[in-house]
């Protein structure tokens, strides 16, 4: 193959990948938590399936093993839409100048993420300690703002960076004292000796939020994706709430999916605030308070430097919310649109 | 017209010839990279030689902003700190293991087969025993590396020693040299030059297990920096780190074969006669 032949094709490739048009297939990926298994129950049931036939395309929801894994590769194009917490979806996709927009907010941890001591009572006991955690992820922000609400900063404690797969093992150990992680893991340290949970999602509510996030430009392009999505989200919810015998079977499904039971899978319920109607998360994303909230997970990420190297604050990456925009408007990367979940809610799907 | 087979490169042309191919990479990468950044400015999978070389800027002449370290000395001295720490038990392990074995057939019986065996297991699968043996600290690093080439060197040691002519040792009785003597005077200066053979050869792996064992708990090092900014896809930073790492891991095999050549010269005059 000559190189002057092969210059075309890699242009090509490199061009197909960023280059999005109309069209009536469409893929959306997720990974196993609580609050997204959801899609794994609504692809099974036919209940996506059935949703995107009403609006004559085609969603594909297809499983990735690795949460960060799953956002890179949205972030790459493979996939149209992704689960993903409120700062990841700032820190990777929209700093890499994939317009991001969230397009449901499914619900925020209420308790799913906390900070655990051995040998300590209160969150104050931590200065001093080496905390293990999987750095620069939603674990170290609410470290962040644990440590704020009782004075003390990052520099009092020793961050030591641990991969959420070994985050049980490694706390038998003798020398980690301290950790920060999410459930299923949360609950599985919570229950060993001498652990004292002293900081949780619960006392910052609403502000580790999951949702799902669509490529703005695909969404602007096909509204129906979003209408779709929409539409069979909300059914999904509808059929997973209380105790007919139709929720007990989708939520058992959804547990044996993540690895539990349900009992199990009730118990992470119970520390999630799920947006079981589109009004209760319409509530939120009109709020001033999610301005407050993605404000100060910027703040966060810059600090971290998460926005990457070329970020001279902040507010480099404008984030468009319905009760303002925080940050530069001239380069919005990240938005909430609440216009999809309005739909739902006026029952116009 | 000379026939293919016969037409050999002049130094020049070996030289050209040998940088072609990398030439040829590079200038691929550059036109995808080009291609990339001019559909989206801010993508960050195919960074351009400018974001590297800012990335990389900031994170060796400036001072970190959490704690005024120059994180990539950091990154590269502890990582290589680990590295030599961990060969270098392997490396003495498996001489001593390796020669005596080797030397001694009481020895051969008793623990060739059990060699054979504990190298055969891997040892990344091993790595939440470890943890919970030596804990999560610097030693759980180190650890992962010695028991990761330990093997490697040990076998092949043994092997070397027993590949030595038994001529040789026989002469040796002859003139009155007892089984100590015969190790450290006959065995031991054969045996060295190979065992910088092998400690190159084991290089590769060493650096595989050091990363794997950065990767699950660390606060600095080379792999535990690639592991990080993965998260955030920056590849500004990783590409360079992968480069940094591969021309550490080419000057140290370097630096071995040229320690070769100084200390055992009778190595080479020896396989050339």
């Amino acid at each position: 193959m000559k190189l002057t032949r092969l210059i075309p094709l890699l242009l090509c490739t490199s061009l197909a990948a960023t280059a999005a048009n109309a069209k009536d297939s469409f893929s959306i990926c997720w990974s196993i938590y609580v609050g997204w298994m959801p899609w794994a129950y609504g692809a099974d049931a036919g209940i996506v399936d059935k949703w995107a036939d009403k609006y004559g395309i085609d969603i594909d929801v297809v499983q990735i093993n690795d949460y960060v894994e799953s956002i890179n590769q949205f972030t790459a194009g493979e996939f149209d839409g992704c689960t993903m917490t409120n700062m990841d979806a700032l820190t990777i996709p929209a700093a890499s100048g994939v317009d991001s927009t969230g397009l449901i907010l499914g619900d925020y941890s209420n308790g799913n993420d906390g900070i655990v001591l051995k040998n300590g009572s209160t969150l104050a006991d931590i200065e001093g300690q080496s905390v293990n955690l999987v750095e620069l992820s939603v674990s170290h922000y609410l470290l962040a703002r644990g440590l704020d609400s009782v004075g003390l900063s990052e520099a009092d404690v020793e961050v030591v960076n641990t991969s959420d797969a070994d985050m049980v093992a490694a706390y038998t150990t003798d020398d980690v004292t301290a950790v920060v992680t999410w459930n299923p893991l949360l609950s599985e340290i919570n229950a060993m000796d001498n652990s004292t949970e002293v900081f949780n999602s619960a006392q910052i509510p609403g502000e580790i939020i999951d949702m799902l996030v669509v490529n703005t430009e695909t969404l602007a392009e096909n509204p129906n994706f979003g209408k779709a999505l929409v539409g069979a989200w909300y059914e999904i919810m509808s059929t997973m709430q209380g105790d007919s015998a139709a929720a007990i079977e989708a939520r058992t499904a959804m547990a044996v999916a993540s690895g539990t039971d349900l009992a199990g899978y009730d118990a992470q319920l119970a520390s999630t605030e799920m947006f079981y109607s589109p009004e209760q998360a319409l509530e939120l994303a009109n709020s001033d308070t999610l301005v407050s909230t993605m404000s100060n997970v910027a703040e966060f990420s810059f600090d971290h430097g998460l926005l990457g190297m070329g970020a001279p604050d902040a507010g480099f990456i404008g984030i468009e919310m319905p009760a303002g925009t925080f940050g530069d408007a001239g380069n919005v990367q990240f938005r909430f649109d609440p216009s999809f979940m309005q739909m739902a809610a006026d029952g116009a799907l | 017209m000379k026939r293919l087979i016969n037409r050999t490169p002049g130094l020049r042309g070996r030289w050209l010839l040998g940088l072609l191919p990398f030439a040829l990479l590079l200038v691929l990468y550059l036109l995808a990279s080009d291609a990339r950044l001019a559909a989206n400015p801010n993508d960050k999978l195919l960074p351009s030689v400018e974001q590297m070389g800012n990335a990389l800027h900031a994170l060796a002449l400036e001072p970190s902003k959490r704690n005024g370290d120059y994180l990539f000395w950091v990154d590269t001295l502890s990582s290589l700190k680990r590295l030599l720490i961990g060969v270098a038990i392997a490396a003495l392990i498996g001489l001593v293991v390796g020669l005596l074995t080797g030397a001694l057939p009481l020895l051969t019986a008793g623990i060739s087969p059990l060699l054979t065996v504990i190298s055969l297991v891997p040892p990344l699968a091993l790595l939440p025993i470890l943890f919970i043996v030596v804990g999560l600290g610097e030693l759980s690093k180190v650890a992962l590396i010695a028991l990761g080439i330990t093997p490697f060197i040990a076998r092949d040691i043994l092997q070397r020693t027993q590949e030595i002519p038994a001529q040789q040792l026989i002469k040796a009785q002859t003139l009155g040299a007892n089984t100590s003597q015969i190790l450290c005077r006959v065995l031991l200066p054969q045996i060295l030059p190979r065992l910088i053979e092998a400690v190159r050869l084991s290089l590769g792996s060493g650096w595989l297990f050091l990363i794997a064992a950065e990767a699950i708990a660390a606060t600095d090092g080379l792999g535990y920096r690639i592991f990080l900014v993965r998260r955030y896809l920056s590849m500004d930073i990783i590409l360079p780190y992968v480069a940094w790492i591969t021309l550490l891991a080419f000057v140290l095999d370097q630096l071995l074969a040229r320690a070769n050549r100084w200390l055992f010269p009778w190595h080479k005059a020896g396989a050339e006669s």
